[in-house]
């Protein structure tokens, strides 16, 4: 909302300065968002007088002037102005003022060996306009010295943020009540800005126009009258001016009219040209797919929940959002109708949205309007065009009636203290209330003016007392707090994320954040099924459009961009949810980790020479080291298959707990995944389900069980087996450590042998199994029938002891 | 010949062995079995018991002397071997030593830590919430009705609606604000205790705006901040603002502006602005923002929690009263850690990675500290 200094002086007494208004602004809730204000942009520039122009002695092009700035003995300056000549009086910029054009600091200067301690500006120079023929020419009269911001009558421009409660803040008049409430000035009788004898209807001759509503919800009143015989052309100088400076286009003074009153009073109006309308106009449901060609241009399809103003032939107004362009106003227009109409809030939102489409009507029909200055904003309207386009006024129709009926609030003093933090005096509160507007009784039931729709409990009552007496005054207050020391207050699932994303981290991988949503392609392509994918109806582009069924994509757009760059090793991580449609269409968001590994795992060097690459046990490692941190029971894991078709098939497999549950996927990525990524390196990859991991059971103790350390050292023992190829390590691995739960401890595979010595299609592994005794030393014999189990479970998957 | 003369040459032979080999054949002819001291201790059975006593120390003490010095001479050669051996195993410690990579928290992790120690010391527990969100917890139970223009303003994020689809399914948006845990959060705990009240907590989390731009991206992250309680007022929103903005920053001169605005859910609402002081180029928080040369920064929204939210949320606004805030956890971040470029924090840029993240060990605590100098 802008409006200038000079307008908010039509309704606010004040002996404030500009520095003051903006502070109470923003003190009172209305966020001042810039000010343009001429007299600090032109700071620096005076008026002042050529005394005399001589000739440059270096070249015909530049004159050196004496200039009389007002303040002392004339200034020499150097200009090329053909119009410089003595006895001008023009814009002189002094050493130090920065020219608005083009941001230039003037200095003192030698121009072809001539000082020049400053410049006579043009009106480009100074942003005034566009003609740079020659420096500006003042009358006569100008005062030698004067600040040329002063001088022109300098106005600054302030632009307030309105929040979308304040309805009333909408028109300027609003913005002064505030003021006036904070202390500002007083608020002028509104018939006085308008130069009005008084604020009434304006009694006309004539009939009275044809109007009705057929839609009492969405259009509870329509009042309007008409002026005959009117002359529509430019606007009067003050009001193009006005219009201008808050970034408005006058376009004619009818179209001026209804947008001044709009800027100034919140109220706005519309105008129809009576000569294109036919029969009564009616405030009523649009028909469905009925159109109607709006101001803009731009052609609209209605449906039945919108209301519309139409004659007998055509829609002419969406109403309280856009006028139609068939009965728009034009230099040709001699009868018009003006409509000051309520329109239901919520109906004009609806149908905003519905439209998308925006208004400065729109805008304050929405939020509210204020539904007794139906019959004051018919009576400046008209008042306005009779001043200024002539004509004669027709009797009024009032169609319908506005809700005026005022709330009110049941408010209780004490409330500003209990809830506002402030102690303010009760009749210090009175006084600001009815200054706002709003009536005090003595029970202190108050009543809210009808501009004030966003008034409708006893808590928004404290705010305007708190916000006129001031905020700043509001004390710190500090919590109750807790006897002892703070007790810890994460849930166990977040201790689990800070804890797995600090373990990976200290794994040596680097955390990188990605956006929630991907492009279709890479989220179809790491999707787990038809369905499962939440598609964004409005992405704000197509790379960001489905929601994340993995982390993995991600950080592989995340590792391109990196190689693009020339990285030339990589282990990101990412700890985040992944989002799949749950029943009944309900948000399924899991935690998840994913890692990708890429490049040099080490890179060359003088003791290892060449460097090393990733493979798929690098994400293996991750995944049980990550998960026993996660606090899963990492030894009882079992690697199966079934990774996804994004992974290499022979070179990955999942982690499973029992055979349904999934806590990881690991190994190397399919390269017809990496293409869709423009990754054209291997990638080993992992990814975590934290949320499936299950909770401990019994946690929450601090004590461990007990535990001492065994008398006697264990003893290992080698053992080669030949087995086929397509049987897993893992599979022998498990039968070995299971053959004696009692003494083995340990079962480690160190040796995969494949070649001279091992039958084809064979394999041979080396397992060192670690033999813990008890009480006493293992006799020969008990070593003996130990191996012998061993032996025997390893037999039973067709494995044969090496001899 | 004399003792002495015999210990003499004895100790000379030994001093000029040059290696093990030279040395052991010394030994061998000195105390060999047919060495010579040797062959002088063998005379000694034949002495007399005075001559014994005359003579036997003299010669006991050349055995020990020859023995110490083969001893001796026996150490030296070996430790010169080992000494020549080493020599020649000398490597260049120039050399690089192997590198192990230095894994990295990203910034907004971090950060989210350091607020969650921060909080907790002040009572708040963590809550969460779901991202995807439906139209009733992010607006309606925010007091923001289907047609209230505030929804205009938060540039929402809104789903397809699935084939299957009930015709009173929800619509389904992407959350714009961390403030529907606010509701959830309630709900939640009235479910599980009648009364529900009194609650403190933060709930951090991925928020999203269809905004993008050099200072927006459409994801971002969010901390909220809910306190229900009796007798809670604006005061209290006040003090645990500054006290938690003053640890944050590890600043005591941190000084808050509060002004009037609008939220739909908090009743009187406001905006705050913290002073901020130049330090060199960049704006440092922290100092008077009305002092020359210094300013106000925008930081955060906030206000008394609005009686209809309380109500949603299932709790009795006769009774209750709260408050609530919500800050951005990026910009808090960017502020503290001097970093300008919000695209940045989800670009995976290894290198920016590697200058402004925080290395596992950077554990904020209350008794070390909550933030990692530079």
């Amino acid at each position: 909302m802008k409006f200038t200094l000079s307008w908010l002086k039509e309704h606010l007494e004040t002996t404030a300065d500009l520095t003051a208004i903006l502070a109470a602004l923003n003190r009172i809730g209305l966020e001042v968002e810039g000010v343009d204000d001429p007299a600090a942009r032109l700071a620096g520039f005076n008026v002042a007088r050529v005394i005399s122009a001589e000739r440059h002695p270096q070249t015909d092009k530049l004159q050196v002037l004496s200039v009389d700035a007002g303040d002392g003995g004339p200034l020499q300056v150097v200009c090329g102005a053909p119009n410089a000549r003595a006895g001008l009086i023009g814009v002189l910029g002094r050493p130090g003022a920065v020219v608005p054009a083009n941001g230039m600091e003037l200095k003192v200067s030698a121009i072809r060996g001539v000082e020049s301690n400053g410049m006579m500006c043009s009106v480009r120079e100074l942003e005034l306009g566009d003609e740079h023929d020659g420096i500006i020419e003042l009358p006569g009269d100008a005062p030698i010295g004067m600040a040329y911001a002063d001088y022109a009558g300098s106005d600054p421009v302030i632009d307030v943020s309105v929040t979308p409660n304040r309805q009333d803040c909408m028109g300027v008049r609003g913005i002064a009540r505030d003021l006036a409430a904070a202390g500002l000035g007083a608020l002028k009788p509104l018939h006085e800005a308008y130069r009005m004898a008084a604020l009434a209807p304006i009694a006309g001759a004539g009939p009275a126009p044809d109007v009705r509503t057929d839609d009492p919800a969405g259009c509870p009143a329509f009042f309007a009258q008409a002026v005959s015989g009117v002359t529509n052309g430019a606007s009067p100088p003050w009001l193009r001016a006005k219009l201008i400076a808050v970034g408005q286009k006058p376009i004619s003074v009818l179209v001026d009219i209804t947008n001044f009153v709009s800027l100034d009073l919140g109220r706005p109006l519309h105008v129809y040209d009576r000569a294109k309308l036919s029969g009564p106009l009616v405030a009523r449901r649009a028909r469905s797919g009925e159109t109607v060609e709006a101001l803009n241009g731009k052609t609209y399809t209605l449906t039945e929940a919108m209301t519309v103003i139409a004659d007998d032939a055509h829609v002419h107004d969406i109403a309280g959002i856009m006028g139609g362009a068939l009965s728009g106003v034009s230099e040709a227009t001699a009868d018009v109708l003006i409509e000051c109409a309520y329109f239901d809030p919520d109906h004009i939102a609806r149908t905003g949205q519905a439209l998308a489409l925006t208004s400065d009507a729109r805008q304050r029909f929405e939020r509210g309007v204020d539904p007794a200055f139906l019959d004051d904003g018919l009576a400046i309207a008209v008042h306005l065009v009779l001043e200024h386009c002539g004509g004669t006024a027709s009797a009024i129709t009032r169609a319908g009636s506005p809700p005026t009926t005022p709330r009110t609030v049941v408010y209780d003093p004490a409330l500003a203290q209990r809830l506002g933090g402030l102690e303010v005096a009760p009749e210090r509160q009175k006084t600001i209330l009815q200054s706002l507007g709003f009536g005090v009784a003595p029970d202190w039931t108050v009543t809210v003016p009808t501009w004030r729709r966003d008034i409708d409990a006893a808590p928004d009552l404290v705010e305007e007392v708190v916000r006129i007496e001031g905020l700043d005054k509001v004390a710190s207050v500090a919590l109750p707090r807790a006897d002892g020391v703070a007790r810890p207050t994460a849930t166990p699932a977040q201790k689990l994320e800070r804890r797995v994303r600090r373990a990976a981290a200290a794994r040596g991988l680097n955390e990188a954040v990605t956006w929630s949503f991907l492009p279709q392609a890479q989220a179809d392509a790491f999707a787990e099924g038809n369905g499962f994918l939440w598609t964004l109806a409005n992405p704000i582009s197509e790379d960001m459009k489905v929601m994340r069924p993995s982390l993995l994509p991600g950080l592989l757009a995340a590792a391109q961009r990196n190689l693009a760059r020339g990285a030339d090793s990589l282990r990101l991580f990412e700890i985040g949810r992944r989002y799949l449609r749950g029943e009944n269409n309900r948000s399924d968001e899991r935690l998840t980790l994913a890692a990708v590994l890429l490049g040099d795992k080490t890179p060359r060097g003088w003791a290892s020479g060449k460097a090393a690459a990733f493979d798929a046990f690098d994400a293996k490692a991750e995944a049980l080291v990550l998960l026993a941190e996660a606090g899963a029971p990492t030894s009882n894991l079992q690697v199966m298959g079934e990774a996804g078709g994004q992974f290499h098939p022979g070179q990955s497999g999942t982690l499973r707990l029992g055979p349904r549950t999934v806590l990881a996927r690991f190994g190397m990525l399919h390269p017809a995944t990496l293409a869709k990524f423009d990754i054209d390196v291997p990638v080993a990859a992992v990814e975590l389900f934290l949320d499936a991991i299950p909770a401990k059971r019994g946690a929450g103790e601090f004590a461990r069980p007990a535990y001492a350390p065994p008398a006697l050292q264990g003893v290992t023992r080698d053992f080669a087996f030949i087995v086929p190829l397509a049987l897993p390590a893992g599979d022998l691995v498990r039968a070995v450590r299971s053959a004696d739960k009692a003494a083995i401890t340990g079962a480690r595979l160190f040796d995969d042998f494949r070649g001279a010595g091992v039958p084809d299609g064979h394999k041979s592994l080396g397992i060192e199994v670690t033999l813990q005794p008890g009480d006493k030393s293992f006799a020969e014999a008990e070593l003996k029938a130990i191996a012998e189990r061993i032996t025997a479970a390893a037999t039973k998957l067709g494995a044969v002891l090496r001899g | 010949m004399d003792i002495a003369a015999l210990s003499a040459d004895a100790l000379s032979r030994i001093a000029a062995a040059g290696d093990g080999e030279a040395l052991e054949a010394v030994r061998v002819a000195l105390l060999g079995k047919a060495g010579s001291i040797s062959a002088l201790l063998k005379t000694m059975g034949a002495m007399s018991p005075e001559e014994r006593t005359a003579r036997g120390p003299a010669i006991h003490g050349l055995r020990e002397t020859v023995t110490a010095a083969l001893t001796a001479r026996k150490d030296a050669l070996a430790s010169a071997a080992l000494e020549a051996r080493l020599a020649g195993e000398t490597v260049d410690l120039t050399l690089p030593a192997p590198e192990t990579p230095r894994g990295s928290l990203h910034p907004v992790s971090q950060v989210m830590d350091e607020l969650a120690e921060i909080f907790a010391d002040m009572g708040f527990a963590v809550a969460t919430g779901p991202e995807i969100e439906d139209d009733w917890h992010n607006f309606t139970a925010l007091n923001m009705p289907e047609s209230h223009p505030a929804r205009a303003m938060h540039d929402t994020f809104y789903f397809e609606a699935a084939e299957d689809r009930q015709a009173d399914a929800p619509q389904m948006l992407l959350r714009t604000h961390t403030s529907p845990v606010q509701i959830r959060t309630m709900l939640d705990v009235v479910s599980r205790h009648p009364g529900g009240a009194p609650l403190r907590i933060i709930a951090p989390g991925r928020v999203y705006r269809s905004d993008s731009d050099a200072t927006h991206t459409p994801m971002f992250h969010q901390i909220e901040g809910l306190v229900i309680d009796r007798g809670i007022h604006l005061g209290h929103l006040k003090w645990t603002l500054e006290t938690f903005l003053k640890a944050f920053f590890k600043r005591d001169d941190i000084v808050l502006r509060l002004r009037p605005s609008y939220f739909p859910f908090t009743e009187p609402s406001v905006e705050v602005d913290v002073g901020w002081t130049l330090n060199g180029a960049r704006r440092a928080l922290g100092g008077d923002g009305d002092a020359p040369g210094c300013g106000w920064m925008e930081l955060l929204g906030s206000g008394m929690v609005n009686r209809k939210v309380i109500a949603f949320g299932g709790l009795d606004p006769g009774e209750w009263s709260g408050f609530a805030f919500g800050v951005g956890v990026d910009r808090l971040a960017m502020l503290k850690y001097a970093m300008d470029d919000l695209r940045a924090f989800f670009d995976g840029d290894a290198r920016w990675l590697a200058h402004y993240a925080f290395s596992p060990l950077d554990v904020p605590t209350l008794s070390a500290g909550v933030g990692s100098r530079a």
